[in-house]
């Protein structure tokens, strides 16, 4: 048997300021050259583990701990942040924020200029650290300059250079787009086979935390552990749905299709899968059962863009030639890579920048001469960060704060804003403090900050960034009420779950450009404009693929469905 | 983002210069140029001062911006010291010739002119120094020169982060704003002062939690590294000195020297011509 590298033993810490344990009763071995995934919703406690792994639990993060931690040997609680930092290497989940250093080189040569590494040495190191992650020719440049992915290598090799035998990764697909995310993980397996890594991996996407396969996931809930198994084993169980984690979409493809789940299957991830004809045939069965609902009736225009051309400095062109027409009810996912041009699209509607070139049409009359206020009554923003937004310490108050600033009558205010919380469920909540709710309902206070100036038209910036599945959809099927009320929603969005379940419409853009526009549908069964739009196929159109039937029909079907069951 | 004064990137004798030189050189000149008074060795400052512009291949559309908030500034000192003491001069050079009445107790004296001329001399021998230090000196460098002339790392690298962290901040202030203005939250000149105060707050509040966000990733980030560690570290963009380097400080000495053994020989801090 190998040594375990990792071993907690009846280990619980407790915060100072919390009266109960985060995590409690965790027994846990993890062994040298392991893969581990750490999956759980939200406050389940996978981010209280991984502090307690690193060190910033309790250096950073007082509290007190009881049981036993192990670390290659050493008991975490009395060694420092700093000795542990020689063995668990961690990647954290902000790639923006994690950047200590102005340039990639002297980001990726931080940890070995506090260990007072003489400067020749740092400097055949870090070159020797930026080929292996591939960056040797961006060395010179700002590491906010690169893209996700990059900015990921960058992240990777900061950590790798230390030589630790432990990666850790907190949540680390979080703020990437998918093509990035998948290319991530390409990164990680490849780094563990190279260097005999142990990789912990704290993720919710689950699906696509194991494009690369693991050895084990350990699931959480409530602070304890509440499955520690091979992903097969998992996979045939029910645990995930019950504790409320998505499982794989193939996973549920299988279910709905009546295919019973056995061992044969291999189902680690959809490159395993492994069926037979039989098993096929009851997929296309189930498919060929599916009836194709009508599109409903094209509704009356809201939003038109004509020919828009846009630059920040008149050198560059951000947007060119955009146009697209959004119809009364529609629900829409932007999409595309970091930098294509997305917010800068949803920025020149609500008139915080003026194109170049081109018009934009509200119900037909030019908007070109409005005042950001005077669009806002029409088009409201929600940032993707509900702290740029919140400026009372007031649920009402800050609510009611653009109707103050019209300086309505006290009657009316209290009236719209008691209408507005009950729209978003926080009528109760009216008289309590903003700093009392959690992340996804200080979400739903922006929006309704938004909507009781009642426009017609709500822009999201990544409205599920960062949001356990059970989040996810509360925040996904609000915004799905609103939209059945007569509210268009369009959305920026990395997340393909997202567009898949709750858009009606996809606009790609890519550098600049509108490459498309189309069904969310179509774009996942074209793997070329996938591609583009730096989104990946989802494990749907190879099970399509592997069975011979119809993507794009495949994943309608599928969706539909899925809505049915999970009304 | 053209008004504002950062690194600009380029090959050319001053920005081969270390950090640590440039900072030396940009404190001991000013040191210099803050002691005297004396007309001749300010205006030789001063064209020093230009000489080193040129050899760093910086251009006027660098600098304009800059310039002439800096003229501006000293415009208003000086008619500030003018206004307060209109004598003061005369009181300095003990001679006093008039050139004309203006009114009350104003007039246009030689000797006061001429030492308002030698102050706004004081700010044109320096100005050229500290828009090279400013605009010469790479800000991965800033940190590691610090710590070379003996400030704590710590200290220095607390200083370049916050100075990278200014356009971030200006970034979430530019989209704080506009999604407050689009709730109706104006901040033009059409409100009474009150109310814009008040209106500020609403971005400054969400600015301050934001930016809180921001320090506790990097501060993690930092520790997790090992940053703190020991009492020394070492800096991948330290550079040795070279012959070049001694020069600069060299010269920067030898202008703190002059403007010392001239004040010896005028008597005192300042030249006087009127005697």
């Amino acid at each position: 048997m190998k040594e375990p590298i990792i071993s907690f033993k009846d280990y619980s810490y407790q915060y100072r300021a919390q009266a109960a344990p985060t995590i409690m009763d965790i027994n846990l071995e993890i062994y040298k050259g392991e893969r581990v995934i750490i999956v759980g919703p939200s406050g389940c406690g996978k981010s209280t583990l991984a502090h307690c792994l690193n060190g910033l639990n309790p250096f950073s993060y007082p509290g007190e701990s009881k049981g036993s931690l192990t670390i290659c040997g050493m008991e975490a609680a009395t060694s420092g942040i700093f000795q542990l930092s020689r063995f668990v290497g961690t990647v954290l989940q902000d790639t923006d924020g994690q950047f200590i250093g102005m340039t990639v080189l002297e980001d990726i040569a931080f940890s070995m200029e506090n260990d007072c590494i003489p400067q020749e040495e740092l400097i055949t190191k870090t070159h020797a650290e930026a080929q292996r992650v591939g960056l040797l020719h961006k060395l010179q440049d700002a590491p906010h300059a690169l893209s996700g992915g990059q900015k990921q290598r960058v992240s990777m090799a900061g950590v790798m250079v230390n030589q630790v035998p432990v990666l850790l990764f907190d949540e680390p697909l979080a703020n990437l787009d998918p093509a990035a995310g998948r290319d991530a993980m390409e990164l990680i397996d490849k780094l563990q086979k190279d260097g005999d890594k142990t990789v912990i991996i704290i993720e919710h996407r689950l699906e696509d935390a194991m494009y690369f396969g693991a050895d084990r996931i350990i699931m959480m809930e409530n602070g304890k552990i509440i499955n520690d198994s091979t992903p097969e084993e998992l996979f045939l169980s029910d645990k995930l749905v019950k504790a409320g984690i998505r499982e794989p979409l193939y996973l549920t493809a299988l279910k709905y299709a009546k295919v019973p789940l056995t061992a044969d299957l291999k189902l680690e991830n959809w490159k395993s899968l492994t069926l037979s004809e039989a098993e096929k045939q009851k997929i296309r069965d189930w498919f060929f059962e599916q009836k194709e609902k009508e599109a409903p009736p094209l509704k009356n225009e809201v939003l038109k863009v004509e020919n828009l051309h846009f630059g920040y400095t008149p050198e560059v062109e951000n947007l060119s030639d955009i146009s697209f027409t959004v119809r009364e009810g529609d629900m829409i996912s932007i999409v595309g890579k970091n930098g294509a041009g997305k917010s800068t699209m949803a920025k020149l509607l609500c008139g915080f920048e003026k194109p170049g070139k081109g018009s934009m049409y509200l119900y037909g009359r030019d908007m070109a001469e409005d005042t950001i206020k005077e669009r806002a009554s029409s088009i409201g923003y929600v940032m993707q960060n509900p702290n740029q937004m919140i400026s009372k310490p007031m649920i009402f108050d800050e609510v009611a704060l653009s109707l103050v600033m019209q300086k309505l009558p006290e009657e009316e205010i209290k009236e719209r804003v008691h209408e507005t919380l009950k729209i978003c469920g926080l009528y109760e909540f009216r008289n309590w403090p903003v700093s009392a709710l959690s992340y996804g309902q200080k979400k739903r206070v922006t929006i309704a900050s938004i909507l009781v100036s009642r426009p017609k038209i709500i822009i999201l910036d990544e409205p599920t960034a960062g949001q356990d599945f059970r989040h996810y959809t509360e925040i996904m099927e609000f915004l799905k009420e609103l939209n059945e009320k007569g509210y268009t929603v369009l959305m920026i969005t990395h997340d393909m779950h997202l567009m898949l379940e709750y858009t009606t419409r996809s606009i790609v853009f890519s550098e600049g450009k509108k490459i498309a526009d189309t069904t969310p549908q179509k774009l996942f069964a074209d793997a070329a404009l996938l591609e583009q739009a730096s989104l990946k196929e989802t494990s749907l159109y190879h099970l399509a693929d592997m069975c011979g039937i119809d993507k794009e029909a495949y994943i309608r079907a599928f969706i539909e469905y899925d809505r049915e069951v999970r009304r | 983002m053209s008004a504002a004064l950062s690194y600009i990137k380029k090959d050319s004798p001053i920005h081969n210069l270390t950090g640590s030189t440039k900072f030396i050189f940009f404190f001991v000149w000013s040191l210099a140029a803050m002691l005297t008074f004396d007309t001749r060795v300010l205006a030789v400052m001063f064209l020093f001062g230009i000489v080193f512009f040129k050899m760093s291949k910086l251009t006027w559309e660098n600098i304009r911006f800059a310039v002439y908030f800096m003229l501006w500034l000293i415009v208003v000192n000086i008619l500030a010291l003018f206004l307060f003491a209109p004598e003061q001069g005369v009181s300095i050079y003990g001679t006093r010739t008039e050139i004309v009445h203006l009114f009350w107790r104003y007039s246009l004296v030689w000797e006061e002119l001429f030492y308002l001329f030698n102050f706004t001399m004081k700010f044109m021998a320096v100005i050229p120094t500290a828009l090279l230090f400013i605009l010469t000196t790479n800000p991965s460098e800033f940190a590691a020169s610090l710590n070379k002339i003996g400030v704590s790392y710590k200290v220095g690298y607390s200083v370049a982060i916050a100075l990278r962290y200014i356009p971030d901040v200006q970034r979430d202030f530019r989209e704080i704003s506009q999604a407050q203005q689009a709730r109706g939250i104006d901040l033009s000149k059409k409100d009474k002062l009150v109310d814009r105060l008040k209106n500020s707050a609403a971005i400054l509040f969400p600015l301050v939690l934001s930016s809180l966000d921001r320090i506790e990733v990097i501060s993690n980030a930092m520790e997790l590294r090992g940053f703190g560690k020991n009492k020394k570290r070492t800096w991948i963009v330290e550079r040795p000195f070279t012959k070049a380097d001694y020069l600069a400080i060299g010269i920067a000495f030898l202008a703190l020297v002059i403007s010392i053994v001239f004040m010896c020989i005028n008597g005192g801090r300042f030249f006087n011509p009127f005697i």
